[in-house]
């Protein structure tokens, strides 16, 4: 079995003459959460390159060993194994809440509707939104949304799961409810590619932290070192950056991890 | 106004209408097909399908219906194609009308957002199934509109269907003033035949995209 469940290697991309990806690799392996952050372009083309999106102009993505890049057939078939998460939702909006989380499972994966509904039933009550799974995505706050979001791209069971900027668009009190979700997926085991400007959250949450620049890896450490020694002076400018409070919050952060 | 010459020739109206109904039903439906067909290779992109889509959209919307229903009738005989008159108007309307419905298919087709395809590849959906839960019902409600006007403007399109021999309102109406020089008689049965033809279709249409109303649409409930 290969190292790592999802793998770049070597990954470039060009938009017409801009370089968004020169030379990226990364490897994810199964039960792993990287966390790609948090400043420069390319952190979403990357995402979006890796289940397909977009397609790659140099290098190569393999899943579980095999090489996707470049496929153009079954496609689908890949994307049903790699979940993506988008920061605008994107819930069809002609469906009820229901409707949207069997659609992949009934239709994609053929599974009898019955026992999707069940499932979904119970997915939606984990989240705290078994009320809702009659109501039209438009009725729904951003928070829950996004949770019904994430609930979807669960519900396909797949063995990755990238999340992009999930939180970006939403009121602060509401990013909460939706990084608790995530929380308990990563409790859960869940393989993740998170997008995140959370840094906090990034720091619970990641079991490393890939720091890209100019479409380069510029830093890629466990949390802990990335947050507090980070190895690379544009690391420590990012850092820096941030005020004083969210910085000791983070360390706090950490306190209470050990202290667990 | 003299009402029993009127009592007396409404079933041809009637009569007329039926055919002017089925024929124009028979093209709009086929139009739509015509249509979505088109619209979807310029959506997909299909190269080849495109261009000759592209192509025939212009021919098709920059030559009236009547010049078309003329090549058909006459014109291909020549070559040795010989269709009925009916054939020739279901088929010159399919012709005419699916450049319309090309267009306003893809005018809710390009509506619905990037991110929605996108959001339906990620769940694993095939390419067809995506256009059929995802994309299409959101392009359809979008249309809607555009798309009722198509159908009216085809229905009236079919007056000129006498021109081909087919016993439709407008050619029952001249024939009536040809006959019998009530003018206006035949013209205001022809102009009530047409309404009460179309005015229904009208609100249907209307009842249908209020129904459609869903999401982005309208003021939403946003809490």
């Amino acid at each position: 079995m290969a190292e790592y469940l999802l793998e770049a290697q070597h990954l470039r991309k060009a938009f017409e003459d801009k370089t968004v990806l020169q030379d990226v690799s990364l490897g994810v392996r199964r039960g792993e959460v990287v966390v790609i952050g948090p400043s420069g372009c390319g952190k979403s083309t990357l995402l979006r390159c890796l289940n397909g999106l977009e397609s790659v102009d140099g290098g190569e993505i393999l899943l579980e060993g095999q090489i996707i890049s470049g496929q153009k057939k079954n496609l689908h078939l890949i994307r049903q194994r790699v979940g993506m998460v988008f920061q605008s939702y994107d819930l069809f909006p002609h469906m009820d809440v229901l409707g949207n989380l069997v659609l992949g499972p009934t239709r994609a994966l053929k599974r009898p509707s019955k026992e999707v509904e069940t499932e979904a039933m119970a997915a939606l009550a984990r989240v705290g939104l078994a009320d809702s799974a009659h109501v039209l995505p438009r009725q729904l706050s951003g928070g829950q949304k996004q949770r019904v979001a994430l609930v979807r791209a669960m519900l396909m069971h797949p063995e990755v799961l990238l999340l992009d900027e999930i939180t970006a668009a939403l009121d602060p009190e509401m990013v909460r409810e939706v990084l608790d979700v995530v929380l308990e997926l990563a409790r859960s085991g869940m393989t993740m590619v998170i997008v995140t400007h959370e840094m906090r959250f990034a720091e619970a949450v990641a079991d490393r932290v890939v720091f890209l620049e100019n479409g380069l890896v510029v830093e890629e450490s466990v949390p802990a070192q990335f947050f507090h020694q980070p190895h690379t002076q544009r690391a420590q400018q990012f850092l820096a950056s941030f005020c004083y409070d969210s910085v000791r919050d983070g360390k706090n952060m950490q306190n209470t991890k050990e202290a667990n | 106004m003299d009402w029993s010459f009127m009592e007396r020739f409404a079933p041809l109206y009637v009569q007329a209408a039926g055919l002017t109904l089925r024929i124009g039903s028979l093209g709009i439906a086929l139009s739509l097909g015509v249509g979505l067909l088109c619209c979807l290779a310029r959506y997909y992109r299909v190269p080849g399908l495109r261009q000759i889509s592209r192509a025939y959209i212009e021919l098709a919307r920059n030559t009236p219906l009547l010049v078309q229903l003329f090549f058909l009738y006459f014109g291909l005989p020549k070559i040795g194609i010989k269709l009925s008159g009916e054939a020739c108007a279901v088929i010159g309307l399919a012709f005419l009308g699916g450049a319309y419905m090309a267009e306003s298919l893809r005018s809710g087709l390009e509506a619905v957002d990037r991110s929605q395809r996108e959001a339906g590849e990620c769940l694993g959906l095939t390419r067809a199934q995506n256009l059929r839960y995802v994309i299409l019902p959101q392009a359809l409600a979008t249309a809607v509109p555009s798309l009722c006007a198509n159908v009216i403007f085809l229905l009236k399109e079919t007056s000129v269907f006498s021109a081909v021999a087919l016993a439709d309102l407008m050619y029952v109406a001249k024939d009536l003033i040809g006959m019998y020089y009530k003018t206006d008689e035949a013209l205001t049965m022809l102009v009530c035949a047409y309404l009460v033809i179309l005015l229904p279709i009208s609100i249907l249409f209307t009842l249908l995209e209020r129904r459609l109303r869903y999401a982005g649409f309208g003021a939403g409930r946003a809490v």
